[in-house]
């Protein structure tokens, strides 16, 4: 590369700055919300001017915003892991053992992965209040592990095919069978695919608004996202604007930590097959 | 769909295989017993969950069924499709949500190709601008939604503020603007990145050597990296387009659909939780299925994208 001239440096600099403000401002400005008082709230200056930590208070002592914290925390968790775990067997078939039925399997998977979600909300909405499941966690865990499954088939046979699977066939050699090959060598050195494929799924479980909104009907399993909506009606609360703000950067701060934290995994796992064809 | 190709080879080792049909191998039956086993499980939940769901609602479909009246249902055929290809509402909502998706998925391509290149090439501060830049993407999209409405409130917002106490989410053009700059902000990280991961691939070598040759940088991106990086291109534009093609979360917290903003999702759940009526709405839903099932043919076929996926079984 040539040499770093001093109106080179210049222009990179006004890059990142320009890509680092369109980040952050939307974000910084929410967090600004979170802090105004009610009566600033009416006030459209960027930063508040006098803070309060009042909102944050609010919402962190009401059951109807702690209580779907809770669902969403517990769902997501609960949904990643069934979600990681069949995927990951049936990844492991696809990448690695011969059976017929497996591009039916993958197109089946894609389908879903494609599926606009609206298409199947009208038919589910009927089927869980016919069997009940309508405003529980497994309403909800259900379709998420659906949804997570295609994903993470798709993430972890990438991952799976970058395995260096002499060592199953020398696993095999010592005596082991296909199953024990699976559990005791090839998942221990899948494990980063894995965490990188769970984060992926929780990231889409814990952002979902759509089934969130249409599968629930109280805060007994309503998650984060779709509380927020109900604060305007609540009674607890003077004006919504401080609280929604508060509620946002509570469910938002988490996963930017998360995603920042991650960032190799997440990006791996974004981008992994993507661009190998 | 590509990915459906019988290929029984598909994934298997290059090695030489056992013949199929007079006889399998102890081992080989083996395989394919576990094979199925570990599948079983996923195929179950997907058939159960998604496939199901799609063909009662074909059923659902064909015949009246309001939750308002439970009593009155009956077979109606195609009576259902008729209402909704000839109610204004259906062809408008469908016009929004094109708006919307050519709109923000161009203008994301062009962004996210900005962003690929200044992640890719930045002189100093790569690790931080990555890192800051993803924070769009791992934003829950109602989070930011709010912070746009607020934004854009006159007396709340600093962008109303900023536009003369402007109140665009009153109209419909200002409205689908708003609504596309969200979606632009929380798309674009994501799209870089799929263009990152395609410009990494261009080899270093060959960038230089047109240097040397005399191509303008202009050429240089447009003769050799939009070609090698073709495939990149497709397969993130065919994502952005099916996922920005069932927007909601945006539109529901943003206008809620009023001022002809709804898009075609929005009309189904309004059809579902408004209306009450599971006909009509089942009929919106394979509706939408069918657009995103042209969209998702349109780019495989029309201009060869590889389905995100395939290269599963190619290895």
């Amino acid at each position: 590369m040539a040499a770093i001239t001093p109106r080179r440096r210049a222009g990179w600099a006004t890059a990142n700055l320009v890509v680092i403000a369109l980040a952050l401002i939307p974000v910084l400005w929410l967090v600004s919300l979170s802090f105004k008082t009610p009566a600033a709230v009416l006030d459209p200056s960027f930063l508040p001017a006098q803070w309060t930590w009042g909102n944050y208070h609010g919402i962190l002592t009401s059951a109807q915003f702690l209580r779907p914290l809770a669902n969403s925390i517990g769902i997501g968790l609960i949904s990643t892991f069934i979600a990681v775990v069949l995927a990951s067997m049936a990844a492991y078939a696809i990448a690695r053992l011969r059976f017929p039925g497996k591009s039916v399997l993958i197109g089946m998977s894609l389908l879903i992965a494609m599926f606009p979600l609206i298409a199947l909300v009208t038919p589910l909405f009927t089927i869980e209040r016919a069997l009940g499941l309508f405003n529980t966690w497994p309403g909800l865990i259900i379709p998420y592990v659906t949804f997570g499954l295609p994903l993470g088939i798709y993430t972890l046979s990438a991952f799976f095919r970058e395995i260096p699977w002499e060592l199953e066939k020398a696993a095999k050699v010592d005596g082991a069978t296909p199953f024990q090959a699976f559990t005791k060598v090839i998942a221990p050195l899948a494990a980063p695919g894995m965490v990188t494929t769970g984060i992926l799924v929780f990231l889409a479980c814990w952002n979902d608004f759509l089934l969130a909104i249409s599968f629930t009907s109280t805060i007994a399993s309503r998650t984060a996202p779709a509380a927020m909506e109900y604060f305007s009606g609540g009674s607890v609360f003077t004006v919504p604007t401080g609280p929604i703000a508060a509620a946002a950067v509570v469910i938002t701060i988490p996963i930017i930590i998360f995603v920042l934290f991650f960032q190799r995994q997440i990006v791996a796992g974004l981008t992994s097959g993507a661009v190998k064809g | 769909m590509s990915a459906n190709t019988q290929t029984v080879t598909v994934g298997a080792p290059a090695e030489a295989r056992p013949k199929r049909k007079p006889q399998l191998s102890e081992g080989a039956r083996a395989e394919r017993r576990l094979g199925f086993m570990l599948i079983a499980p996923a195929v179950i939940v997907m058939l159960a969950v998604a496939a199901y769901p799609i063909v009662y609602a074909v059923y659902l479909s064909l015949r009246t069924y309001n939750l308002a009246l439970p009593q009155d249902q009956k077979f109606v055929g195609f009576a259902n499709y008729g209402a909704v290809l000839s109610s204004p509402y259906w062809w408008q909502a469908l016009e929004v949500t094109l708006i919307i998706t050519v709109f923000s998925v161009a203008i994301t391509l062009v962004l996210g190709m900005a962003l690929a290149f200044v992640l890719n090439r930045t002189i100093f501060g790569r690790g931080a601008v990555r890192t800051i830049s993803l924070i769009p993407y791992g934003i829950v999209t109602v989070a930011a939604a709010y912070g746009w409405l607020y934004a854009w409130t006159p007396g709340q917002g600093y962008l109303s503020a900023l536009f003369n106490n402007s109140a665009p989410l009153t109209n419909h053009v200002e409205s689908l603007i708003v609504i596309i700059i969200a979606e632009i902000w929380k798309t674009t990280p994501f799209m870089a990145l799929l263009l990152l991961a395609g410009m990494s691939l261009v080899p270093d070598d060959l960038l230089k050597a047109a240097k040397v040759d005399g191509a303008t940088a202009w050429q240089r991106f447009t003769k050799i990296m939009l070609p090698l990086m073709k495939p990149a291109i497709l397969v993130a534009l065919l994502f952005r387009t099916l996922d920005s093609f069932r927007i909601f979360d945006n539109i529901f917290i943003l206008t809620q659909g009023s001022n002809g903003t709804g898009s075609v999702s929005i009309l189904g759940y309004d059809n579902l939780f408004n209306a009450l009526n599971l006909g009509i709405g089942s009929t919106i839903s394979i509706l939408i299925f069918i657009c995103v099932a042209i969209i998702a043919f349109a780019y495989i076929k029309g201009f060869g994208t590889a389905a995100p996926g395939t290269d599963i079984g190619k290895r």
